[in-house]
This record gives structure tokens, C-alpha cells and sequence, in this order.
């Protein structure tokens, strides 16, 4: 050491010295400073470090996704002792599809729920969308089915915009504009069954249409599984590696390459799990198998959605608006358009939601019950973790709590168990997931004090 | 008034000069022919008693309030601030007691918003994250743990050091602090205390609001003391001490001696 000053700082850090208690150290100096740059739980140099964090964030009560997957094991344990065909391939593809619903709903739900604002119009609005569809390419009009898609998705956009507008111009509760919304577009939605030539008996059928129908009820052939899903797989681990390397080459925290890579094992594990079930043979009569192409297309709305929330300034001030609307109004934030925005996507979701739901059944009825769907959707993202209070939840969530709601459902049916017992299960785990949600927070909120 | 400001221009030249700055609301004077020189670089702190009108100054120097009369001067120039956005982009940043931040985004998230850098249409996070932690080790700002947990897990200290950086961060020439120290303990008020310290070693002007005279007397360069809406005095806060900034505040005037320091551990 050169410098006697470095030495003491550097001595005073390690071990005390008689220089170091008698020379007064600035408090404020360059020894504390490496700290940021070296938090353990930042930095982790090593998969034991990276373990060690994340337990210390458990059992700080920030769990993630944990609790929901451990909810959904119990779920699925329960089904399958009682009922050994619900684990079967035929049981998880229909699974599969109708989780395919719920989480587009609960996706759009969630635009709303970040805001701390609740759309309850949402499952109306998805029938809407989808009656257009129907109705325009079915006869009399038998559009091509993509301008059909445009313009009943389009439709649906409108109708967000103008809640959206609704909302923030007049400064209406977004409760009770949606609440309007709710009982609006269901009139709307008869209305349209009223005036189409095409509709019997207050059905639309769209069966016809193959490219809408096979959406759901068309799966990708065995080889075409395989091959996506080789695909998707490479684009994330590609996407992750270079995200942690390039990272950790700029010196900033980045989990260690390990727990990337054991990521990625993980998430191709699943899908080679999913494409291995998917083309088992499921047909009665004939052979049926392959992945249903909903699968892909669930899957690439709900990464849009997370890539728009997490990457883009409309995502990051959803965000804000959510966690304080003073504060991102102060930081120059136009908070009226992008909570228009998040409406209207919202309402554009739902009506994905719409046209899944229709394609699955090959039809859309006047019997359709958005008022009970648009509760379904709440608790999809609520059962996934977004928060009902505003700022938190990722489309990821969505994801969970369509399958979560989709097990139930699709359980209780198989057991026989009544409408009745069905509606009150679902409230049952949509209570128990909201109690844990509560519960953790709670925790989280108190170990900080 | 004028004198006393005067011998600090000799010093630094002003950032900011209010001249003659009235405003009132019907029947109500909130501010009457204030002047004040807030020298650049330095720490003003501004005191007086509820009612004084210490807000209603901050609010037209931060552009929310446009004064009846006077001017406000910038660089020696006048301005007119229509609005806040005209006070920020002069480089005029306010620190209210809420701190404005949102609870549910990160360190880094906070310091950003409404500034977000973009590489290819998509938030660039890398720079982002390098350009703040700069920021915080340059105020050395070190207790906190990591700059991407969410700010509801900070301690009060931390949150005004987050909110003291984001405006160190969009180039603010001038920080106004609302009584940055008001809800903090010990610990936590030595560390913003050091803090304002290091923002006026640098090029940033701070003009704090405190009723705290102990705090006051640790970070100012200068005092300036209002009451019922007039500027009593303004001088370099070696010519004080506490009982003459109390007396100043509630009556007025000061007949105590107190010149450079004599009385200095008066309190």
C-alpha cells in the first residue's frame, strides 16, 4: 500500500486497526459504496447464493407464483383420486381448451386491474365481438373469416375506447361505466341475434368456417407440435441466455447462468410434457391427436401482453398509474390516455376471448352468460396474483388462474357434480386463493417494520 | 432586506431572484412584496410559522401559482412559469412531503418515469439501471440494498434519498424540499441531512422548507425568515442562531446581538 489513506479505509473494512479507530472515516466514503454493486442478493455469483435469495424473498412473503402452483397440485391430486380419467390425454387437452377462455378474460381483466379499476363489462363484450364475427361471415354476408375477425375485434377495441373515455373524461367510477356495459352490450348482443338473417333459434352457427373452427377444434399435426415447440423453445433459451450474459457483462444483477439454464430445462420439460400428452391418441372412433392449435395461440397473446406490460412505456405507466396516479401524473404521465389505453385493451382481449369461446363451440347462442364469464374473469387473475388493488399482476397470472378455474370446472363436470356445487367450489378456491393472497401480504407488509 | 441578501451576490450569483413577488387570494395576503436571492450551489433554508406562507413561495417559484406582482428571476433573466412543466423545464424541481413516488415500481422504475430511455422501441434497462446506481453512488447513497426492489420496501430516508436522486437525475439546477426531515427518526434524518449536504457541495441549489431549526442550522448557507406573508430577513445562517430565527419568526424582529458566530451553540 502506497497510499496510507487507502490502507486505512481498506483495513477498516476487513479487521480494526489503531489507525482505523483513530483517524475518523467518512461514513459516506468509497468502501460502502461497492455495496449496491455487490448485494448478494443481487449479484449472486453462484447457484447456493441464488437459492439462498430466493428463500429469503419466500420467506419475506413476496412467494410469486408459488402458492398458486402448490393450490393447483392439490387441485389436480383431488381430481385424480377421485376421478382416474381426469389426468387422462383426452381430459387435459379439453382442460386445456376451455383454460384457453378463461385466460384470455382473465388477461383482460387484468388491463383493469392493474389500474386499481374493474371491468366488469368485459364478458358481454367478448360475445359482442364475436356475434359480429358471426354474423358476418356466415350467410347472408359470408365474409372471408379475417375481415370478419377485424371487424368485430375492431368493434370490440371501439367499445373499450369509449368506456376508456367514458371514464377518464367524465371521471365516472370505471365500476359503474362497465357495470353499464355489462347490461348494454348483452342488449346489444340480443340485438345482433334480432337483426342477422343468418341466426336460427338465437344461434349463429359457424362451423362452416373451417379456419375459425379449427382454432380450437383443429390441432397441429404431431410432426408440426414437435417442430413449433423445438422453435419456441430455442427463442427463449436464446432470448435468456444473451438477456443474462449481456447483463453480467455490463456488471449489473443477473441470476447465475445455471439457474437460466435450469429454467429453460424446466420450461422445455413442460412443453415436451404437453406436445407428449397432446399426441397421445384421444379419438373415440377415429385417431385423434396433436396439439390444438388454441395452444400456440393462447400462449403468443399472453407473451404479447407480457412483453407490452413489461417493455414498453404504455405497460411501464399502467404500472405507475396503478401503484399512485399522483405520482404519475406529477412525472408528466397523460394518465387519461393511457388508462383509455388499458381499456381498450382490455375490451380487444376480451373479444379474443370471444371468438375462442365461439370457436370452441362452433357457434355463438343468445344464451350466452357474460355476466357469470366476466366474474370468472376476475377471479382468473385474481387466483393468478394480480392484485384487486391496483399495480400488481402480470399476464403471466392470467395464465395460472385460466387453468386454475379451468381444473375446477372441468373436475367438478367430470365428477357429475351439479351446477350448483360447481359455482360454489369455484368461489370457494377463489376465496382460498384471495386468503393466501391477503395472508402473505400481510406477512410481507409486517417483516418489513 | 435588500442589503442583507446583497453581501451573499458577492459570494455566488443568484439562481433564482424573486422581486416584489404579491400574491393573494380575495381578502387573503398570502405573500406580500417578498424578495429573496437564493444563491446558486448553496443551501437556502426558509422558515417561519404555520401561516407564514412558506408553501404558497414554494408554490410560485415551482410554477403552480403565478404571482399578482414582481418577477422571478432566472439567471438573472425573468421568467413566467405558467405551470409546473415551465418550472421543471428551467430545471425547478419540488420534493413535496408525499415524494411522489409509486410504491408498487422499483428503485430505478421510480427514478425514470415519464423519462423512460428507449433502445429499439423497447425500455432500455440496462443503461437505465447503470445511470441511476450512478446517480445513487455519486450522493452516496449506500444503505440501500438493491436498486430493483420495489420502493414500498425502503425506509423513509431511503424513499427521500430516491426521490432527491430522480431529481438530481433530470438535471435539476434547483431541488425544493418540502420538510424533507419531517417523518424521519435519527438515523434517518442524518442521512438525508448529509445528503442536502452533498447536493450543495455540488452544482445543485437547494431551498428547504423546515420547521426543524436544528436541521436548518446543520445544512443552510442561508436563512430567510417570512412572516404573515413578508420577508422579515435573509442572511447567511452564520449570522443567527435559533432564538433570533424564533424571534424573527414570531414577532417580526430581533433585538438580540448575534453577530458572526458568538451565540453560535446558542440552543
Amino acid at each position: 500500500m502506497d497510499n496510507p489513506t487507502a490502507g486505512t479505509e481498506a483495513a477498516s473494512e476487513s479487521e480494526p486497526s489503531p489507525a482505523a479507530d483513530s483517524v475518523d472515516v467518512d461514513s459516506g466514503g468509497a468502501p460502502e459504496a461497492a455495496l449496491i454493486a455487490a448485494a448478494p442478493d443481487v449479484l449472486a455469483g453462484s447457484l447456493s447464493e441464488f437459492v439462498a435469495a430466493w428463500w429469503r424473498r419466500i420467506r419475506a412473503g413476496e412467494s410469486g407464483a408459488l402458492p398458486i402452483l402448490a393450490g393447483l397440485l392439490v387441485i389436480i391430486v383431488i381430481f385424480q383420486i377421485q376421478q382416474p380419467k381426469f389426468l387422462s390425454a383426452g381430459n387435459i387437452v379439453n382442460l386445456l381448451v376451455q383454460a384457453a377462455f378463461f385466460i384470455l378474460l382473465g388477461l383482460a381483466e387484468i388491463y383493469a386491474l392493474l389500474l386499481s379499476e374493474i371491468d366488469l363489462s368485459v364478458g358481454f363484450v367478448g360475445a359482442v365481438g364475436a356475434a359480429i364475427v358471426a354474423a358476418l361471415i356466415s350467410p347472408p354476408y359470408n365474409w372471408p373469416w379475417w375481415a370478419g375477425v377485424i371487424v368485430g375485434l375492431a368493434a370490440t377495441a371501439a367499445i373499450g375506447a369509449l368506456q376508456g373515455t367514458l371514464i377518464t373524461r367524465l371521471h365516472l367510477p370505471s365500476f359503474v361505466v362497465t357495470l353499464a356495459g355489462l347490461l348494454g352490450w348483452a342488449g346489444v348482443l340480443i340485438f345482433i341475434f334480432d337483426s342477422d338473417k343468418g341466426a336460427v333459434g338465437g344461434v349463429i352457427s359457424i362451423s362452416s368456417n373451417k379456419v375459425i373452427y379449427n382454432l380450437v377444434n383443429g390441432n397441429m399435426s404431431p410432426v408440426t407440435s414437435w417442430i413449433l415447440l423445438v422453435v419456441l423453445v430455442g427463442l427463449f433459451a436464446f432470448f435468456s441466455i444473451l438477456k443474462t450474459v449481456r447483463r453480467r457483462s455490463q456488471g449489473l444483477a443477473a441470476p447465475p447462468l445455471s439457474i437460466t439454464i435450469a429454467t429453460i430445462i424446466l420450461a422445455a420439460a413442460a412443453g415436451v410434457a404437453l406436445v407428449i400428452v397432446c399426441n397421445i391418441n384421444r379419438g373415440v372412433l377415429v385417431p385423434l391427436r396433436g396439439v390444438p392449435w388454441v395452444v400456440p395461440f393462447v400462449l403468443a397473446v399472453v407473451a404479447a401482453a407480457s412483453l407490452m406490460l413489461s417493455r414498453t412505456r404504455t405497460g411501464r405507466y399502467i404500472y405507475a398509474i396503478g401503484g399512485s396516479p399522483e405520482a404519475a401524473r406529477r412525472a408528466g404521465i397523460n394518465v387519461s390516455r393511457i388508462r383509455t389505453i388499458a381499456f381498450t385493451l382490455a375490451s380487444f382481449t376480451a373479444g379474443l376471448a370471444g371468438i375462442v369461446y365461439m370457436s370452441r363451440l362452433g357457434s355463438i347462442s343468445v344464451g350466452y352468460d357474460g355476466g357469470t364469464y366476466v366474474l370468472y374473469a376476475v377471479a382468473a387473475a385474481v387466483i393468478g396474483g394480480a392484485s384487486l388493488f391496483g399495480g400488481r399482476g402480470k399476464a403471466v397470472h392470467a395464465l395460472l388462474g385460466g387453468v386454475v378455474i379451468a381444473a375446477v370446472y372441468n373436475g367438478l363436470a367430470l365428477l357429475g357434480i351439479s351446477t350448483a356445487g360447481t359455482e360454489i367450489a369455484t368461489a370457494l378456491v377463489l376465496l382460498a386463493a384471495v386468503s393466501v393472497d391477503s395472508l402473505v401480504r400481510r406477512r410481507s407488509a409486517s417483516s418489513r417494520t | 432586506m435588500a442589503e442583507e441578501s446583497a453581501e451573499l451576490d458577492g459570494v455566488r450569483a443568484p439562481l433564482v431572484q424573486l422581486r416584489g413577488v404579491t400574491k393573494s387570494f380575495g381578502a387573503v395576503q398570502a405573500l406580500t412584496e417578498v424578495d429573496l436571492d437564493i444563491p446558486a450551489g448553496r443551501v437556502t433554508a426558509l422558515v417561519g410559522d404555520n401561516g407564514a406562507g412558506k408553501s404558497s413561495l414554494v408554490k410560485t417559484i415551482s410554477g403552480l401559482w403565478e404571482p399578482d406582482q414582481g418577477e422571478i428571476l432566472w439567471h438573472g433573466k425573468p421568467v413566467h412559469l405558467r405551470g409546473p412543466k415551465d418550472a421543471e423545464d428551467l430545471g425547478i424541481t419540488t420534493i413535496y412531503q408525499d415524494l411522489a413516488l409509486c410504491d408498487n415500481l422499483d428503485i430505478v422504475q421510480n427514478m425514470f418515469l415519464g423519462h423512460e430511455l428507449l433502445r429499439r422501441g423497447s425500455l432500455d434497462e440496462p443503461t437505465m439501471e447503470i445511470a441511476a446506481r450512478k446517480t445513487l453512488t455519486d450522493l452516496s447513497v449506500t444503505t440501500i440494498r438493491s436498486i430493483r426492489q420495489p420502493v414500498e420496501s425502503l425506509s423513509g430516508g431511503q424513499r427521500q434519498s430516491v426521490a432527491v436522486a430522480k431529481a438530481v437525475m433530470s438535471n435539476a439546477q434547483l431541488v425544493i424540499m418540502d420538510e424533507p426531515t419531517a417523518a424521519l427518526g435519527v438515523a434517518q434524518t442524518r442521512m438525508v441531512l448529509d445528503l442536502i449536504k452533498r447536493l450543495a457541495d455540488g452544482t445543485v441549489t437547494v431551498l428547504m422548507i423546515s420547521h426543524n431549526l436544528n436541521d436548518v442550522f446543520e445544512v443552510a448557507d442561508q436563512i430567510a425568515v417570512l412572516r404573515l406573508g413578508r420577508m422579515v430577513t435573509v442572511g447567511a445562517a452564520s449570522d443567527f442562531d435559533s432564538q433570533v430565527v424564533v424571534d424573527f419568526m414570531t414577532t417580526g424582529r430581533s433585538d438580540r446581538t448575534s453577530a458572526n458566530g458568538d451565540t453560535h451553540d446558542g440552543h
